[in-house]
């Protein structure tokens, strides 16, 4: 039993870890923008005592936050899911310019298999990018240890640091030593959670134009200096505690990093294995030496070659992507497969499948919750056939059977100047776009303004569930309250989307099938931008739940189907069959429904009502 | 312990795996043994297939299993328990909890949905260390469907106990580690769905 106080181990998942990490590093300000799998580093990290945590509108803003806070003295995060530093990238670019005053830490949460994304892209190619050292832990424990380390090296040497975790690190769960860290102590009843000390005052914020104004005269003397500066974190990298050898049989040498090292110790036992703790900057010394005390060298990293083609450039032969596969995640069986078919590893599989053939199983897609606010509007722009730019969340399940009404969807804010842009190209259809309150404030307003301002009869449907759903029903600019509970005024959309100049605006409640339908029938035949917000909080907070009442299903229902369309887990096929049409009727699950009355408004008999 | 045991638990949203796994990995810490889990739950709120991984050992490398490397399947749901079943190493223990979540595919799709016979055959077909368990009716007789994951987490507790896998665990490690997790009014009703877990497989269920 691992139960005495000192040292205190908790199973972590890499989320927390960071978040621990960050608190035991003297964070003071963190920003995010929720994204899976990096959400819950902010969402633990806003617990802890003395600190200041906040949902930013967007992960550039978030950036810029963070370095706000680091250039006024107080070490920063923000946090992110991949294709978030991709909407960041203007502010970590500049941030690698000026340096900071206090440690400034970016995480990056790479979703290798896109278990929850729209496309599986390498952020250590970011870290070489903007020259700016990347740190990749393996574990939760180096999770912890990587964001203090990372904040002590943005530190030492001026820069802000990438620390890029993946899914498997985010949310695997390992055994973490707790410390008290950088924090001065006071006694505490409770060993775990000791409380700081009231925080340093605040250093005057500089004043340094040269450092910190980025036109192209300063600008064009800081480039030198971020050259030189991620040379000497190279140097560094040579005897960086994170990157170490741990011998073994020369015959192979494993290069790896991140959660892959996990999979090639379990592989590969008695290899010699050189693991990088930091994956950028490189440690070419410590690599030479390395390779040249195997025998045959390869890398095993996820996704990119980004370490192999490093390696090669320096001239030394390895192997890497032509063994490993560049697509989709690893696990040990991939790995060993992997192995054993380039004559790595002796021939047969190390365990044999049953081969068991469960036959055909039915799929179990994501879907729109019963209750959800979203499910209306969607019935109707499938009923109405008409062609919808979509976004990113919990609406974008309007693309699933039988709702079947979402056309395109790339990344977060695309839909409204998808739509924009295909009309301005003379798409012979008028075109809706579908965005969330959350996206809306993300990268909507801009592309609204947009349409606007260089007018296309574009309809845009914002979808306010007052929360960001899609990601756990984190709060938002709509919600009226903050990460860390505090009370927060509303931004009301309707007033906003007028002040944009759309003189067509009206917001409905989401559960009114009958009057979204009016709404757009009207909109559609206008020739000018027009805005219908459909209203509802989402059917999964705990305010929406107390009003929960499920329906039933009346006698009268003769089988007709009408409610099947529209797509709700509640309602099922009995198997009453109706006399007339042999059809089977509705029935209504009471677990699951939530009294929302979408399915009521859809069907024609009236055979819907509350119990 | 020899080397590792492996883990791998499948459900649906909402049916508590996560808590299950959470328990799991617990566990493995307080008997000593290093633990690590893995779970992706990215759109599990929206009704979709939840897995998790969790690993006991001496050394624990990966946080995943590989295909055919799970020693202990512990499934929650009848299409579930089929889905995952090829991940299972021939002779591997499992509890399957007999509850049936049609998936919209099947209650508006059209879709048919597996029948326990087809269940249990291919089950027999990997395993014959198997039981089945009714976790959400044994819950509910002790007032809370929604303890039915602590009941499969007692049955489970069972089998590996009458394996020797792991020979350092008592029933009391599995209490401790579940009372911790759960709020405080609910430890009791907790710790009568884990007893009722053991209970089902140890009085009358026989091994399949
Ligand atoms: C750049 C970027 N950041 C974050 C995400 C993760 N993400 C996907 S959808 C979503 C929020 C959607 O919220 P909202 O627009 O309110 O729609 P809802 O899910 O509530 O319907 C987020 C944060 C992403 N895909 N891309």
């Amino acid at each position: 039993m691992i139960e005495s106080p000192n040292p205190v181990v908790r199973m972590l998942s890499g989320d927390e870890a960071v978040a621990r990490g960050a608190w035991e590093a003297g964070v003071a300000v963190a920003s995010a923008y929720p994204g899976t799998p990096s959400t819950e580093i902010l969402e633990e990290f806003a617990r802890f005592p003395n600190v200041y945590a906040e949902w930013a509108t967007n992960e550039k803003v978030a950036v810029d936050v963070a370095i706000g806070a680091a250039y006024a003295g107080k070490r920063a995060l923000a946090t992110m899911k991949h294709v978030g530093l991709n909407v960041a990238a203007d502010a970590f670019m500049y941030a690698s310019m000026t340096g900071i005053e206090a440690g400034l830490v970016i995480v990056t949460a790479d979703d290798p298999a896109m278990h929850s994304s729209q496309n599986e892209q390498d952020n250590r190619t970011f870290a070489k990018f903007a020259r700016v050292p990347c740190l990749e832990p393996s574990d939760s424990q180096e999770a912890k240890d990587l964001t203090v380390a990372a904040f002590e090296l943005s530190e030492q040497f001026d820069t802000p640091v990438l620390l890029r975790l993946t899914t498997r690190v985010c949310h695997s769960t390992s055994a973490v030593r707790l410390e008290t860290g950088s924090w001065k102590l006071e006694e505490s009843a409770d060993d775990e959670s000791p409380i700081p000390n009231p925080q340093s005052p605040i250093p005057k914020f500089p004043r340094n134009p040269a450092k910190y104004v980025m036109v192209p005269g300063n600008a064009i003397k800081r480039h030198p200096v971020i050259e030189a500066r991620i040379r000497a974190v190279a140097e560094y990298a040579e005897t960086c505690p994170f990157n170490r050898v741990e011998p073994g049989d020369r015959a192979l040498g494993i290069i790896t990093c991140g959660i892959a090292y996990q999979y090639a110790r379990e592989v590969f036992p008695t290899a010699s294995v050189l693991k990088l703790g930091m994956t950028w900057p490189l440690p070419e010394r410590l690599i030479r030496d390395f390779a040249a005390s195997v025998d045959r060298l390869i890398v095993i990293e996820e996704l990119d070659p980004f370490i192999e083609e490093a390696v090669r450039l320096m001239g030394i032969p390895c192997e890497g992507k032509r063994i490993f596969p560049l697509v989709g995640e690893f696990d040990p069986r991939v790995v060993r497969e992997s192995a054993i078919n380039a004559g790595l590893l002796p021939g047969d599989l190390h365990v044999a499948l049953t081969g068991v053939d469960v036959g055909q199983l039915p799929a179990r897609p994501p879907v729109l919750c019963p209750g959800c606010p979203h499910r209306g509007a969607f019935y109707v722009l499938n009923k109405l056939k008409v062609l919808v730019n979509g976004d990113i969340g919990c609406y974008t399940l309007g693309l699933i059977a039988p709702l079947s009404a979402i056309h395109t969807c790339g990344c977060m804010g695309a839909g409204i100047a998808v739509a924009h842009g295909a009309a301005k190209a003379g798409s012979p259809e008028h075109h809706v776009a579908v965005i969330g309150d959350s996206t809306f404030f993300h990268t909507g307003i801009p592309a609204l303004a947009n349409v606007v301002y260089n007018q296309s009869p574009v309809i845009t449907i914002i979808m306010d569930n007052r929360v960001t759903g899609m990601t756990g029903q984190q709060e938002n600019p709509g919600s009226g309250h903050t990460l860390q509970g505090r009370p927060a005024p509303r931004i009301e959309l309707e007033p906003l989307v007028r002040a944009l100049g759309v003189k067509h605006v009206k917001t409905v409640p989401a559960y009114h099938v009958e009057e979204i339908e009016k709404t757009l029938r009207e909109y559609l035949k206008l020739d000018e931008p027009a805005v219908l917000i459909t209203e509802e909080e989402c059917a999964l907070l705990p305010s929406a739940r107390k009003r929960w009442v499920p329906l039933e299903v009346l006698d009268n229902c003769n089988g007709c189907t009408l409610c099947f369309r529209i797509g709700c887990p509640a309602i099922l096929k009995s198997d009453e069959l109706d006399e007339k049409t042999g059809r089977p009727k509705a029935l209504i699950d009471a677990s699951l429904c939530t009294g929302c009355e979408v399915c009521a408004q859809v069907c024609p008999r009236d055979a819907i009502r509350f119990r | 312990m020899t080397n590792t045991l492996n883990f791998l638990l499948a459900g649906v949203g909402g049916q508590g795996t996560i808590l299950a796994s959470d328990v799991l990995v617990n566990v493995g810490l307080a008997a000593g043994y290093q633990a690590k889990q893995a779970e992706v739950h990215g759109m599990s709120q929206r009704g979709g297939s939840v897995t998790s991984f969790v690993r006991w050992g001496k050394t624990v490398y990966s946080p995943l299993v590989g295909a055919g490397e799970v020693d202990v399947y512990l499934a929650f749901e009848v299409a579930e328990a089929l889905r995952n079943l090829g991940q299972l190493r021939r002779g591997a223990l499992a509890v399957v909890n007999m509850q049936a979540i049609k998936p919209v595919t099947v209650t508006s799709g059209g879709q048919p949905y597996p029948d326990d016979d087809r269940l249990r055959a291919k089950i027999a077909e990997v395993t014959d260390q198997a039981v089945y368990v009714d976790g959400e009716r044994i819950a509910a007789a002790l007032g809370n469907a929604r303890a039915a994951n602590v009941v499969l987490l007692g049955a489970l507790s069972a089998l590996i106990e009458r394996s020797g896998l792991a020979p350092e665990l008592t029933p009391d490690d599995w209490l401790r580690v579940i009372a911790g997790r759960v709020p405080a009014k609910y430890v009791e009703l907790n710790r009568q769905a884990f007893g009722a877990g053991r209970e089902a497989v140890g009085e009358g269920q026989q091994l399949s």
